[in-house]
């Protein structure tokens, strides 16, 4: 279904290379997302991710390197430019105020009123849009004014996905939407990443989680020590490839074959239990020694 | 609550109980407060003169005073921050309006709008100190407090070699902006009112007011802009934001610092149209005017229902807050009681709206 229109890619990232100081944060990565695909970028903790994402929604310039949208290579200075040009970025943790009412967080920071300070906030309709985005993704709110507060993580997740869908992203980025989310919550995530891609939206879905990205991905983007590792279609790769790559292959095979030895030394004294009961033994007998002397 | 249903029945928004609807505004306590004020006087008092026409003006007048600062203190305090220089500011203003007038003989107009100019200086400079160094805005302010308050003593001694300037009076009387502050408005309306017998006569058969002072308006004005601002504009979405999350606020586009900046400085205007008041009313400036006056301000607001993490609030509640200071204030005057119970009032007061806010709080954020 990817890339089913033929045209440019929405975004696309050209050996993009970011430094700090000396620091090398990104070292050449490459990216493609096209519109209604879920781009899925998978990477251990200081691969880049976040500087990638940073670099997206126009916190960072990269050091060089090229950012196309629809073909064209732009520069981005601040995360209004993104947002001008239909980029916008969900953040883990800091997308929802608590004490404030849906519909004003809805609305937060694109308030209706035109470009006056002091322009009329009309409530009455913003709840109605806020309740209707909000039914659009299944979400049935009875009251747009009650706080956020009282929303359960995956449905402010949602809230912040549709308020950015609302004003006219055609590229979102996701940064961990899944991660604090029980099995549930995430689901109500995941249906809406597959409505945003259904609405011929790019995603890009940041994630640890393969069991959260296999399902809704198209694409995955495996990075690594600032490097594209490679992109691979659902088609090329299955779910036990992509976690392998993630975890860096190596490390997983050396993991597997730990625990092997931990169950052949379990199987060898008959059960756990007995082993660190010997063990508090020696170190009970050691103790009251000690005291003797 | 928001159940993922298809099924869509907006008649359930009928079944909210209006108690919890009620309890969701913040201003809820201090109505309260103000309505149980009311009985107990009416009771205790209501032979007094409290209730007559000159006593309500005289207990609206206290409230107004200090229902200007409340106002904007509670502004500020949803937006995230607190001034605790308001109170020096009152001062400062006072006295800035009087040298010059008493001292150099300027016009009494461009006095006022000097120390409004000061004020917004002041404000901006608290503003700038705060966001540039992310310090807490107590802090910043508390030395606000002291500095603005040695600068006002030390620059009236230094000129006049005195604490207090008198001598404004017959210079308000003949200034054509002085009754915006210290006049009065609705003269006929009172007349035409002891006519009909609504309030009683002077023994010159004058009505028992002579209008309604402007503080009382300004008071009013203020609440009632402020609210709208806050409700139903833009840039009340953003004190809401700021206040509740600023790296939130800021991540979707809010001018954060611009927002605060601009706070900082209503409160320093609010503290100056406060001197304003009392300056030209009483013909004179003393340079401990507003003394802890910054408290009573942050106690009002909170009893209106501000949160002193920021980001929830009411202008209107902190306007019933004033009035419920106003009201005791001067019902215990009336009463005859030691106004030093007052004080006691005062603490007990913003203990029991503590509580009642940080309950308010967690019935507000709790899942339904």
């Amino acid at each position: 279904m990817a890339n089913g229109n033929g045209g440019p890619p929405l975004v696309e990232l050209r050996n993009i290379v970011k430094r700090f100081g000396s620091v090398i944060a990104l070292n050449g990565v490459t990216m493609k997302v096209h519109a209604g695909e879920v781009m899925c970028l998978l990477g251990d903790n200081g691969a880049g991710k976040s500087t990638l994402i940073k670099t997206l929604s126009g916190v960072h310039q990269p050091t060089s390197g090229e950012i196309l949208i629809d073909g064209e290579p732009v520069t981005m200075y601040s995360p209004r430019d993104a947002l001008d040009r239909g980029i916008a970025t969900v953040y883990q943790d800091l997308a929802m105020i608590p004490l404030m009412s849906i519909t004003r967080n809805f609305f937060m920071g694109r308030e209706p009123g035109g470009r006056r300070a002091f322009g009329r906030f009309n409530v009455g309709s913003a709840n109605r849009v806020a309740k209707d985005e909000m039914a659009k993704i299944g979400i049935d709110v009875r009251d747009p004014s009650q706080a956020v507060g009282t929303l359960s993580g995956g449905e402010r997740q949602c809230v912040a996905i549709a308020r950015a869908v609302y004003f006219g992203a055609r590229v979102l980025i996701l940064d961990e939407p899944t991660s604090a989310l029980g099995v549930k919550q995430a689901s109500v995530v995941l249906r809406y990443i597959a409505q945003a891609r259904a609405r011929n939206l790019g995603v890009i879905f940041i994630t640890h989680n393969v069991h959260h990205a296999y399902p809704v991905g198209d694409a995955f983007t495996i990075l690594n020590r600032g490097r594209t590792y490679g992109t691979f279609r659902k088609e090329e790769v299955s779910r036990e490839g992509v976690l392998n790559m993630m975890a860096g292959g190596k490390e997983l095979e050396e993991l597997s074959a730990e625990l092997e030895e931990f169950s052949r030394a379990d199987a060898a004294t008959g059960r756990t239990g007995v082993a660190e009961h010997a063990f508090a033994e020696g170190l009970h007998k050691e103790a009251e020694s000690l005291h003797k002397h | 609550m928001a159940a993922t249903r298809t099924a869509t029945a907006d008649e359930r928004v009928a079944q909210t109980p209006l108690a919890r609807k009620l309890m969701a505004r913040p201003e809820l306590g201090a109505v309260a407060g103000a309505i149980l004020v009311f009985i107990f006087f009416g009771i205790v008092a209501g032979g007094s003169g409290l209730f007559s026409a000159p006593g309500i003006i005289n207990f609206l007048e206290v409230s107004a005073q200090l229902g200007i600062i409340a106002v904007a203190a509670s502004m500020l305090m949803i937006g995230g921050e607190f001034d605790l220089s308001i109170g020096s500011m009152i001062g400062a203003a006072g006295v800035i309006i009087a040298i010059p007038a008493a001292q150099w003989g300027w016009p009494l107009w461009l006095c006022v709008l000097l120390a409004f100019a000061i004020a917004w200086l002041v404000g901006y400079v608290n503003g700038l100190i705060v966001i540039r160094s992310g310090l807490p805005s107590f802090i910043v302010t508390l030395a606000g407090l002291f500095i603005l308050r040695g600068l006002t003593i030390g620059f009236t001694r230094l000129l006049t070699g005195r604490t207090q300037v008198s001598g404004l009076k017959d210079l308000a009387a003949a200034d054509w902006l002085a009754p915006v502050f210290a006049g009065e408005v609705g003269g006929t309306v009172m007349v035409w009112l002891a006519h009909i017998g609504v309030i009683g006569t002077r023994a010159d058969g004058a009505p028992a007011i002579s209008g309604i002072p402007m503080s009382i308006v300004w008071w009013f004005g203020l609440t009632a802009v402020a609210t709208y601002v806050l409700l139903r504009t833009r840039v009340g979405n953003w004190i809401f934001a700021c206040g509740g999350d600023p790296g939130a606020a800021r991540n979707v586009g809010v001018p954060v610092a611009a927002v605060k900046t601009g706070l900082f400085m209503f409160t320093a205007s609010a503290a100056t149209l406060f001197a304003c008041v009392q300056v030209l009313d009483a013909g004179s400036a003393d340079t401990t005017r507003g003394l802890l006056k910054e408290f009573e301000a942050i106690i009002a607001a909170v009893i209106g229902g501000c949160l002193l993490t920021g980001g929830y609030g009411s202008a209107i509640g902190a306007s019933f807050g004033a009035l419920i200071f106003g009201t005791v204030q001067m019902g215990i005057f009336y009463t005859g009681v030691n106004t030093d119970w007052f004080k006691v009032f005062l603490g007990v007061t913003m203990l029991i709206a503590v509580l009642f806010n940080n309950y308010i709080r967690r019935k507000v954020t709790e899942a339904r």
